[in-house]
């Protein structure tokens, strides 16, 4: 005997109709949905930046001269830099201690003297390495501050100075080395992955909490309609938050989008119902709601958070993480997001990661389908 | 009186442990974000893939590109022989630079004059690309100290020293993985303490206990030890993990970190029971302690300073613990703080703690029924 | 089972009914051994009959963030009703339920009663041949219980539905047609409910004796030899005896002549019990012992409730309620679903604050008074309320340390609660993991080990089988004589018949106060002694 047509409109229709009533009645899917990528948008896009601006520094001449008000001048007019005089040693090393300034540069008593006579003054350059990265960042900024310095003082002789090997850099995407440029598209993968992964999770948990599922079950509904009745609604939430953030993006942020917008909708597309996947296989297994949200955190955000590329490269980490990522889809997602955003329609990217989208989506919803029956 | 706050605490431990899901919570996601953030979550750059285009056939050349290859921060990953090249290598991501050397590079050397060294970098991703060009420029800068030196040419006038403190290497690890004990910690104590309330409120077991004689004094007190023991141990094997396995030296005094430790957990565990008190269901709980983390994680300067936020914003960090908290744990392992030292960060601690606990306190009064 | 007939699934909680239930609706697979519903195989075509049959989980399966339009409507859509049948099968279901002037109202927003009806008319949207009812009258009120039988025997009749029901209350097993009785996950067997009568034919028996209190009449009967079953019925206790014959008094109570002893008609639940039982069910335990108080039931009031109101914004859920409490009584508080007994219950507590009036117990407000006022009173919540991931054992140690109790006393009483409540070997258990009868023996031991004079039960039995219940009563009745003041509350009438007094709410007043033995008229029982007891007409 035949089980009928695995999917009959009305029932897909009448569930479709009951999760868009719960959705648009429960505020915690519409908030999950819209505010929590308004907050998590706006506590990034302003409260993240890794570009130091305005680091104190403190200058230490021990005797002050013009040579070494020629040299200070260059801190002050540098939007780098917001530097601080000290005539001594100690009070800016302790300054640094104290966290009040970021860098020591210290010109010591005989700068002037040997500058003058043609020898080679030492100019000692301490930075706080505390914070690497900003370490690095400060070292960079002081590198080019002296490399500028030395070129006045050379044409100030009337002896232009050259370096042997000059450095012309050219960055791409992004000139201004603006970080809020790939933090914000990167951060729409985190927020597609709470909204696809962790909601769904959540709903379909609840259901079973309330023992509505159980009521479900042992109506006429096929499997793929229940399936279906939760993947639909869902995926046009998802991609109403999607829309959402990329106006954020674009005209809060001013984030560039070079790429096409349909682009971006196809991939995001492909990364929703991956993500939609995972979360329902996750609810497959946690049947409440605390265990799926712990154990969706756990596999969907936190990866997507820190081995996406989102914000630290893949490339540099260790060898086993560096595998590990590529079961993540968000990095696949990642890569896509930041190329369209930044550097436009580039396929080379755009397939390659694309493929491997639809592949983990067809991987998970095959295992949702596989794993999903009607018996308890 | 304390004799009833012991058992209560008793309870709170076997209830906790016992418990699949919450012993899960305790101890699966710290292990978990411990070793990924430890190792996934550095701003360093190792075997960066690059492409050079070398037009030039001289010697000199060859001596700069080899310091590219002895480098371990770089990778070479193809040859370019067409300018046209560049943009797909680049764009689809094979290479994050190229190095371009002109036709007379060895030549213009040779005659002392400029050498132009072109660096196409992927802008992408902007911080590894500002670190990316501050590694070459090192590079480029040694490179050019040593030429002057053989060929005599006039060295420049003064010698910059580098040296950074507290980190010589620079290892990001050493920033990250400090930052993670005050993470973790305050992960677990929050969740640890605002589930608390709302288990018992969802098990109806919060009834029972407030029927006994327990005073509200007793009972809140018998949530709050619990939360510092915990908070206190998971501190405590994150420390050690820190020292023993990834080997980050710890210069300060224990004592400095766990005063500074001790004012942390007050206030998390502040915050934690505040949200508990107004949390009925755990499931509302751990979304209260979710919203307060994220926030609480971006704004600390756990992984980008604060310095660099707007000026709004960083005002808005003088009410962040973590962020007090993580300026304790740094100072004391890498810059070998003492108590002197940490008092700024020890006195707003301590308020933000009484503060929380206080309210906290009320909450607990006013929301018993 | 016969089509067209109402079938009861009867037994003690956790002995697989609701097993059984998702067995037939395919929900579970078995084992071993085959099951065929409406001549369909179950494992293999679990959807077929999912389609003819309609079921009905414990929890009714409703979405309570739904309207209960949009519920029906989600469930006809879900059953394929094509919609030009709709409406009027709507009006059908809304006539039946009563719930025509609630559709627009959320589903979470209804009563436990009104939520049983509109589960019932989200699994009747399409007319099915078989209903599966996973215990649909537990933690709701006599009078929707009563409204739902009528429903399911309207079906019956109208339209020759099969009905399968599961329920832990006896009462209702009798109305069904065929009964079966599971224990232990075994068949005990199954027949008419008369038919199981028959088999204690001329072996019940009410015993009055009007010089003996009635609970110490049934105290002294439960334990004579040749007494299977001796509860508390009206103003004497009801008999089942091993074998049948007239029972002489001498031999129950010796020394007792003031005692009358007559037949009455046999009910299936004396045979339920004299079917358990004499498979190997527990036996009556000794009634707990506690702290003597010599002051038997004497005129001092020690729970005093005057003027009391309780406003949740503007809806009074208590209305101005005086009544009083004497030391050594067991004073019920009854009433249906919202009828504003448990915001009482939970005031006379000291777990909520009253908005108005005063309330004292042992001459304190426990809200205000020093924590050793609670010191003096023992509390069991409805719902097992206990640390369920802490073995027994650790409960009553935390509980025992709570009230106070320390060092040799301490050990002294945990030692005491496990031997009087046969709890000795599960110990070590993990109390979630208990059953039923077990975790409510907890939860009574856990509430006693400070020897309390006031002891404040809610529902303490509700859900829980006939066996368990017996030996609850058989306990609280040990305590009351020796002058444990007990406030109950219950919407059970059985066990308003153990009380000594009794005051009845509604809608947040006291409709009725008196004593069950001599009734007023209000809440004279329907007809037969059997019959869920009959609410005073609510306006």
């Amino acid at each position: 005997m035949k089980d009928g047509p695995p999917i009959q409109l009305m029932r897909l229709k009448g569930l479709m109709r009951k999760e868009a009533v719960q959705i648009l009645r429960d505020p915690s899917s519409l908030g999950i949905a819209f505010i929590l990528p308004l907050v998590l948008l706006l506590i990034f896009g302003y409260g993240v930046s890794l570009d130091a601006e305005h680091v104190p520094l403190a200058v230490v001449a021990e005797q002050p001269t013009p040579q070494t008000a020629a040299f200070a001048a260059g801190f002050a007019r540098s939007r780098y830099f917001a530097p601080r005089a000290y005539s001594e040693i100690e009070p800016a090393e302790k300054a640094l201690r104290h966290g009040e300034v970021e860098g020591i540069v210290w010109l010591r008593g005989d700068f002037s003297r040997k500058l003058l006579a043609g020898e080679v003054p030492d100019i000692g350059v301490f930075v706080n390495g505390v914070d690497a990265n900003t370490g690095r960042i400060i070292e960079g900024y002081l590198q080019g501050m002296w490399n500028n310095w030395q070129g006045q003082l050379a044409a100030s002789r009337g002896r232009p100075y050259h370096f042997p090997v000059e450095l012309e850099q050219r960055v791409w995407f992004n000139p201004g080395l603006r970080s809020r440029d790939f933090l914000v598209p990167g951060l729409i993968a985190v927020i597609m992955t709470l909204l696809g992964a962790l909601l769904t999770a959540l709903v379909v948990a609840r259901e079973w909490e309330r023992g509505t599922m159980e009521a479900l079950l042992v109506t006429p509904v096929r499997v793929p309609e229940i399936l279906l009745g939760k993947l639909v609604p869902y995926f046009l939430l998802g991609m109403g938050g999607l829309l959402f953030s990329v106006a954020m993006a674009v005209w809060l942020f001013a984030v560039p989008l070079r790429g096409s917008l349909w682009l971006l909708l196809a991939a995001s597309a492909l990364f929703l119902l991956t993500a939609l996947g995972m979360g329902l296989l996750i609810s497959t297994v946690a049947r409440n709601q605390f265990v799926a949200g712990q154990v969706a955190i756990i596999v969907t955000f936190l990866p997507a958070f820190i081995l996406s590329g989102f914000i630290f490269d893949i490339n540099s980490m260790p060898v086993p993480i560096q595998l590990l990522t590529h079961i993540i889809p968000a990095r696949y997602y990642v890569a896509i997001l930041q190329t369209v955003f930044l550097a436009g329609n580039i396929w080379p990217v755009v397939l390659p990661n694309g493929l491997a989208l639809l592949v983990m989506g067809a991987f998970f919803l095959t295992m949702v389908r596989r794993r999903t029956s009607k018996r308890l | 009186m304390w004799r009833r706050i012991i058992a209560l605490t008793k309870k709170e431990f076997l209830a906790l442990l016992k418990d699949k899901r919450s012993r899960f919570v305790v101890i699966v996601p710290p292990l978990v974000q411990l070793l990924i953030f430890s190792y996934a979550a550095t701003f360093d750059l190792n075997r960066i893939p690059y492409a050079v285009y070398n037009e030039d056939a001289g010697f000199a050349s060859r001596q700069l590109l080899a310091r590219f290859v002895g480098s371990a921060n770089f990778e070479l990953a193809g040859g370019v022989d067409r300018e046209g090249q560049i943009p797909s290598l680049i764009d689809s991501k094979k290479v994050m630079m190229v190095l371009h050397l002109g036709p007379h590079f060895t030549r213009d050397l040779l005659l002392g004059r400029s050498a132009p060294l072109q660096l196409i970098v992927d802008g992408r991703n902007s911080n590894t690309a500002a670190v990316l060009v501050g590694y070459v420029r090192s590079i480029v800068t040694d490179f050019n100290e040593s030429w002057a030196e053989t060929h005599g040419l006039p060295i420049s006038p003064a010698r910059l020293e580098m040296r950074s403190w507290f980190n010589p290497n620079l290892e990001s690890r050493w920033f990250i993985v400090p930052g993670i004990v005050g993470l973790l910690t305050l992960v677990v104590t929050l969740i640890v303490t605002s589930l608390s309330v709302a288990r018992e409120r969802e098990g109806g077991t919060f009834d029972q206990l407030l029927v006994t004689p327990l005073r509200p004094l007793e009972i809140l007190l018998g949530k709050v030890l619990p939360g510092f023991i915990i908070g206190t141990g998971e501190g405590s094997f994150i420390i050690l993990m820190a020292v023993l396995w990834f080997h980050v030296p710890l210069r300060g005094s224990l004592p400095a970190l766990y005063a500074g430790l001790f004012l942390f957990l007050l206030s998390a565990i502040g915050v934690g029971l505040m949200i508990s008190s107004i949390a009925v269901t755990q499931q509302q709980g751990l979304l209260g302690a979710f919203l307060f983390l994220v926030p609480a994680v971006v704004l600390s300067g756990f992984a980008t300073p604060i310095a660099n936020m707007p000026a709004f914003i960083q005002h808005l960090t003088l009410l962040d613990p973590l962020r007090y908290f993580l300026l304790v744990i740094r100072g004391v392992f890498l810059q070998g703080d003492s108590f002197g030292l940490l008092w700024p960060q020890y006195w707003p601690m301590a308020l933000i703690g009484l503060v929380n606990l206080a309210a906290a306190g009320w909450l607990f009064r006013h929301r018993l029924y | 089972m016969q089509p067209g007939t109402v079938t009861g699934l009867v037994g003690p909680d956790g002995e697989g009914k609701t097993t059984l239930m998702r067995l037939v609706c395919g929900l579970l697979v078995p084992d071993r051994g085959q099951l065929r519903v409406l001549g369909f195989d179950v494992c293999k075509e679990s959807l077929k009959v999912q389609e003819t049959l309609r079921y009905m989980p414990q929890r009714f399966g409703l979405y309570e963030d739904l309207t209960v339009q949009a519920n029906l409507d989600l469930y006809a859509d879900l059953q394929g009703v094509e919609s030009a049948e709709r409406p009027g099968r709507y009006a059908e279901l809304m006539h039946m339920t009563g719930l025509g002037p609630f559709t627009g109202r959320l589903a979470g927003a209804l009563s436990g009663g009104m939520k049983q009806k509109l589960g019932l008319a989200c699994t009747l949207v399409a007319p099915p041949r078989l209903l599966l009812l996973d215990e649909p009258t537990v933690g709701v009120d006599p009078v929707s219980r009563r409204e739902l039988w009528e429903i399911v025997y309207r079906l019956v009749q109208k339209q020759g539905l099969t009905v399968l029901l599961s329920t832990a209350y006896l009462d209702e097993a009798e109305r069904c047609q065929e009964v079966i009785v599971m224990h232990q996950g075994r068949v005990h067997g199954q027949g008419a409910p008369s038919a199981f009568s028959k088999q204690v034919e001329g072996r019940t028996f009410q015993a009055t004796a009007p010089a003996l209190n009635k609970r110490a009449l049934q105290a002294r009967l439960a334990g004579a030899p040749g007494v299977i079953d001796a509860i508390i019925h009206r103003d004497g206790v009801r008999l089942v005896l091993e074998q049948p014959g007239t029972p002489d008094s001498e031999t129950f109570l010796p020394g007792e002549t003031r005692i009358e002893v007559r037949p009455v008609k046999p009910r299936f639940e004396d045979s339920f019990i004299a079917l358990l039982r004499g498979r190997g069910g527990s036996f009556l335990p000794p009634a707990a012992e506690a702290k003597h108080i010599p002051a038997a039931a004497g005129e001092e009031e020690v729970i005093l409730v005057e003027h009391v109101k309780r406003r949740f914004g503007d809806f009074y859920a208590v209305n101005g309620i005086s009544f009083a409490v004497r030391r050594g009584e067991v004073f019920g508080l009854l009433g249906a679903n919202g009828a504003g007994k448990s915001t009482t219950f939970r005031m006379l507590c000291g777990l909520l604050p009253a908005s108005e009036g005063k309330l004292l117990v042992a001459g304190r407000d426990l809200r205000t008074s020093a924590a050793a006022a609670r010191g003096r009173i023992g509390y069991m919540a409805q719902r097992f309320s206990l640390y369920a991931d802490l073995s027994v054992r650790e409960n009553l140690r935390f509980f025992s340390s709570a009230y106070g109790l320390r060092g040799g006393v301490q050990r002294e009483r945990i030692t005491w609660a496990l031997r009087e409540f046969e709890l000795g070997p599960r110990a070590e258990s993990t109390s979630g993991d208990l059953q039923l009868g077990f975790k409510q023996r907890l939860a009574l031991a856990a509430a006693l080990m400070h020897r309390p004079e006031i002891l404040f039960l809610d529902e303490p039995t509700s859900g829980v089988d006939p066996l368990a219940r017996r030996e609850f009563w058989h306990r609280i009745n040990g305590l009351a004589e020796k002058g444990v003041t007990v406030l109950v509350t219950t919407h059970f009438m059985e066990e308003a018949e153990y009380c000594d007094r009794l005051v009845i709410m509604a809608r947040g007043k006291i409709l009725q106060k008196g004593r069950p033995r001599r009734p007023g008229p209000a809440f004279a029982p329907p007809s037969g002694p059997n019959r869920p007891w009959r609410m005073p007409s609510l306006p």
